[in-house]
């Protein structure tokens, strides 16, 4: 009887592990993010794990909005444009245009309506600036140079420098401070009432970004998954000569995706402005660094793993910066050595690279 | 003789002949022909960079591997050195274990790079060795108690490579170019006095003593990376670049051949970090890890020609002088200007970098194989039409 018992428990028990292992192996994005969240339990009290949490959530959503426009110009086009930096520089200084020097009433106002208006101009202008360079860069700079990796890399490299040169003598070489409209500063603090994470105080322009963030990537998989533009990025993907015989002319394709890439690296750093608060030229170089980071570490090319990538480098980020400041940097790196290692395709490979 | 030493693989171009004979002679007399100190100062940085240039395009131009973290190695030796001259005091034996330290870890690191990242597809390496060059260097600045951070270290360097001291205790004489063509110029009449006034005394201190090391030591990697690259191993390694499923076909491990080439480039650019700290007598991470370091040696390899050793001499002369004085001809330019808008601001002597990133581009699409390469195609062209026409 015991004996039943016990194979009947090894049973459950190999039944489970046969599940998480299932997990591990097919979610790892999942099983991934659910480690990064439990792991940091242990090490600090819950009310700080909370703001922690969602101010890393905040971090990675921005960083989701500037990698995903490099992750799809690579899965579609096989260009890996090292410029995207620039792009992100460029976006910073057109929204901190409109905040400082063009709408500053509206933004210190304080009345939600004219906030709002204050933002969405700063972001449209954002993405309009780095949208319309973002054509201009595709034909003259990338469009020669399609399906050559070493000449892609040069010319963007040297294509970024030209921007930056260029932002230095718009704007002058010095940082320039961005204040973030009255509304959005300050935090929430949670009432002492709630259990386990009472008292936890988020800021407002936290949250502010994490909803935006959202929004953004709802919107994002929505015209992937349910448009006509999406079947083609889609189709596009797996095979571009497949979707030029089906008659669609994939280089008007190839500039709509790379625009939308450049206006979202520049929605990305007009939204990272903010949450600084103090922009330079060279903000954009920094900033490449995690972007990088998160598409390697999503898999080049996808668009969901590179939404869960930049979540975790967020989380790592402010989780590490919280308990050893000076590995913060280094823990980035570290996790993407580390996954890497596990799975060298990156954790949702869509393209054999 | 010069067929052994040049290994073979000769200019093949006038032009570039006689460019790098002129580069040699400037840098061999280099402080017995220039007067000023900057001048000694961008002499010295050219030969430190012709060597970093050099084992940068051992990989990029050779075996097509595209690697960001060239000035992590470079600054592993400069800091290693400056460390070791910081911890055990000026001696020679402190430089020796700081060589021998640069080169473990550059070693190390680079075998760690190699077989993580070769591991997976070339492009891989590229986007992997920024990240981790980004961490280091801010790990370089955060970890100041043993770094400087960003103040950086000062390297006092042994008596016998300073200032104080004398090889030679008479000084020596020697002839100012730029005072003689600037004399031949403005007034050809009185030749004799020219002459006269561009020959200064040279005192042959320390310093000319470090230049020396500097400039034997440039000359021999140059040398030995060109032997190198016209070994069978070098041709293997440009088969690599060729067509790298067709080299494994013929039987060569080609990750093998990447990691080797990898190593090689870390140790030879770590021993020039290690004379870039005993030369610059101050390591920072902004003169030694920086990503613009990076993209200025990125430049300094695809303009003077990709896959040619000579590119690397070519470009890092021209780069280094643009960087020290085209600052100064856009000032003068700027002068003409003054008061239109958009145009004096480009004109500006801090935008010279704006000019030198749109000669690279254009450069890339028009001569992708470089100066060198260009070179070279103009002289096949002229041989070719001079056998045709008899």
């Amino acid at each position: 009887m015991s004996a039943q018992n016990d194979t009947l428990d090894q049973e459950v028990v190999r039944g489970f592990r046969q599940r998480f292992a299932n997990f591990r192996e097919h979610r790892p994005h999942l099983f991934l993010l659910a480690l990064m969240i439990v792991i940091p339990w242990f090490f600090m009290d819950l009310a700080t794990w909370f703001t922690l949490t969602v101010s890393g959530l905040a971090m990675g959503l921005m960083l989701f909005i500037m990698a995903s426009g490099m992750t799809l110009t690579f899965g579609l086009m096989s260009v890996l444009n090292l410029g995207h930096g620039a792009f992100i520089s460029l976006g910073a200084f057109s929204g901190a245009t409109v905040i400082v020097f063009w709408m500053n009433d509206l933004a210190g106002s304080g009345s939600l309506g004219a906030t709002l208006l204050a933002l969405l101009a700063a972001f449209v202008f954002a993405m309009a600036v780095s949208g319309s360079l973002g054509l201009l860069f595709e034909r003259f700079v990338v469009r020669p140079v399609y399906g050559d990796h070493l000449k892609q890399i040069l010319v963007t490299v040297g294509g970024a420098i030209i921007i930056m040169e260029l932002i230095h003598v718009i704007w002058g070489p010095s940082e320039i401070p961005v204040p973030r409209p009255d509304l959005l500063r300050g935090a929430v603090i949670l009432d002492s009432t709630v259990p386990l994470i009472g008292g936890a105080a988020v800021e407002t322009y936290r949250l502010a970004a994490v909803l935006l963030g959202l929004l953004v990537y709802g919107v994002m998989t929505w015209i992937i998954d349910r448009t006509k533009a999406g079947i083609l990025i889609r189709a596009g993907v797996e095979s571009t000569e497949m979707v030029e015989i089906m008659g669609y002319r994939i280089k008007l394709l190839f500039l709509g995706v790379f625009i939308a890439g450049s206006a979202l690296a520049g929605l990305g750093g007009a939204m990272w402005s903010m949450y600084q608060e103090i922009i330079t030229a060279h903000m954009g170089e920094t900033l490449m660094i995690s972007v990088i980071v998160v598409i390697i570490l999503g898999g080049l090319g996808s668009i969901k793993g590179c939404f869960y990538g930049a979540i975790l480098v967020g989380l790592i980020n402010l989780y590490i910066g919280f308990l050893a400041p000076v590995f913060a940097a280094v823990a980035t790196v570290g996790l993407m050595v580390g996954i890497l290692m596990w799975r060298p395709q990156g954790l949702i490979p869509v393209i054999k690279v | 003789m010069l067929n052994a030493i040049l290994s073979g693989d000769h200019p093949r171009s006038r032009i570039l002949s006689a460019l790098l004979l002129v580069i040699f002679i400037c840098l061999a007399l280099g402080p017995f022909l220039f007067s000023s100190t900057r001048a000694f100062t961008t002499l010295g940085m050219i030969c430190i960079f012709i060597v970093v240039v050099a084992s940068y395009d051992v990989m990029l131009g050779y075996t097509h591997i595209v690697s960001f973290a060239h000035t992590m190695f470079f600054g592993i030796g400069a800091y290693a050195v400056a460390m070791t001259i910081g911890a055990m005091g000026n001696s020679f034996g402190a430089i020796g274990l700081g060589i021998l330290a640069a080169v473990l870890a550059a070693t190390a690191l680079a075998l760690l790079l190699g077989l993580l990242s070769l591991r997976v597809k070339a492009i891989f390496f590229a986007l992997v060795t920024l990240a981790v060059a980004f961490a280091f260097m801010t790990m370089v600045n955060q970890l100041y108690t043993i770094t400087g951070g960003e103040d950086g270290l000062r390297v006092r360097v042994p008596r016998e490579l300073g200032p104080a001291f004398r090889l030679i205790e008479n000084d020596l004489y020697g002839f100012s170019i730029t005072t003689f063509l600037a004399g031949l110029f403005t007034q050809p009449w009185n030749l004799g006095e020219v002459i006269r006034e561009s020959v200064y005394n040279v005192r042959v201190n320390g310093r000319v003593v470090m230049y020396y090391i500097c400039f034997f030591f440039s000359l021999g990697m140059f040398l030995f990376m060109l032997r190198m690259m016209n070994s069978p191993f070098g041709r293997v390694l440009q088969a690599i670049r060729e067509n790298e499923f067709r080299a494994e076909a013929l039987g060569y491990r080609t990750v093998y051949y990447r990691t080797a080439t990898v190593v090689l480039a870390a140790v030879v650019t770590a021993l020039a970090g290690v004379l870039f700290a005993l030369f610059n007598r101050y390591v920072n991470p902004e003169n030694t890890l920086d990503f613009e370091l990076m993209v200025f040696i990125l430049l300094m390899c695809v303009i003077g020609g990709m896959g040619t050793m000579y590119g690397a001499v070519i470009g890092a002369t021209l780069f280094l002088l643009a960087e020290n004085y085209l600052q100064d001809v856009l000032r003068v330019l700027g002068g003409y200007v003054d008061g239109v808008p958009l145009v004096s601001g480009l004109v500006g002597p801090e935008r010279w970098l704006f000019w030198f990133g749109l000669l690279f581009v254009l450069s890339v699409y028009f001569f992708p194989k470089g100066m060198v390469g260009q070179l070279r195609v103009w002289a096949d062209a002229r041989r070719r039409r001079r056998e045709e026409s008899g």
